[in-house]
């Protein structure tokens, strides 16, 4: 778009004017992590196919995933996922007509980054202790 | 805070596009859909995923294994793709952005259709 920008009005200049507060994270992480999730599926995908084509293929995406950049990789997949899905239920309230008052917006903006935190760690315990990691 | 209804003639087919609500809904749809069924899926999946390769076939090869995998990926890609479709439209004019949306489709589609095949190949030749 910048490149075809013509209008000489000044833009909103958010992210550089306004203070830093916890419901403009919530808000601009919520579509990173949407946007991060889009990658975490096709690797999901790339789960499934592999398993479709056979062990051996099965052993070496296993292998991929288990390397230390690839546990990173699906680690801060986990977390999107859980802060999407938290911070999700925050928007499907607002649909509803609830939850806008600044207190409450910033305090359920913390509860969906606690709650993440908490899924996430949760998840990779099971994991962990499932594979004998832990 | 009181909520002012839009009135019913602006929602049903006005405007240029012919409709503007059709991808607000669908988006909220399938973000309650996968609210249950991603916790769902991750209850089923970590027990099945520890167990190696084994468990993941035995686990994709029960009906409800395969079927809770499709669905909930099912509305994954259609979420993603609403999704990801706005952040082009708020990012990228012009041609791009045609041709942008377009990819978005595309690539949607054949995720879609790539998770379809590789579960129908699990549950009847694993």
């Amino acid at each position: 778009m910048s490149s075809h920008w013509s209008d000489p009005r000044p833009l909103s200049p958010f992210t550089s004017i306004w203070r830093w507060h916890i419901t403009m994270l919530t808000s601009i992480l919520h579509r990173v992590s949407g946007v991060a999730l889009y990658g975490g599926v096709m690797v999901m995908i790339a789960w499934l196919g592999a398993a479709a084509a056979g062990p051996q293929y099965y052993a070496r995406l296993m292998g991929l995933m288990a390397s230390w950049p690839g546990r990173l990789v699906l680690f801060g997949f986990t977390l999107a996922l859980c802060f999407h899905l938290f911070n999700g239920v925050r928007h499907l309230i607002w649909d509803g007509g609830h939850g806008y008052d600044k207190k409450i917006a910033s305090r359920s903006a913390w509860l969906a980054f606690i709650l993440a935190f908490l899924l996430t760690l949760a998840i990779w315990t099971v994991a962990y202790k499932g594979l004998g990691l832990l | 805070m009181t909520i002012k209804p839009t009135p019913y003639k602006r929602i049903t087919g006005l405007g240029a596009s012919g409709g503007g609500t059709g991808h607000f809904i669908k988006q909220r749809v399938t973000a309650l859909v996968l609210l249950v069924l991603v916790p769902l899926f991750l209850l089923q999946f970590l027990s099945s995923f520890t167990s190696g390769y084994d468990g993941v076939m035995a686990w994709l090869t029960t009906p409800f294994g395969a079927l809770l995998t499709l669905f909930m990926l099912s509305a994954m890609i259609a979420h993603m793709r609403i999704g990801l479709g706005v952040v082009i439209e708020d990012y990228i004019g012009g041609a791009a952005r045609a041709l942008a949306l377009m990819l978005n489709t595309f690539l949607c589609a054949a995720l879609w259709v790539i998770a379809l095949a590789a579960l129908i190949k699990i549950y009847f030749g694993g």
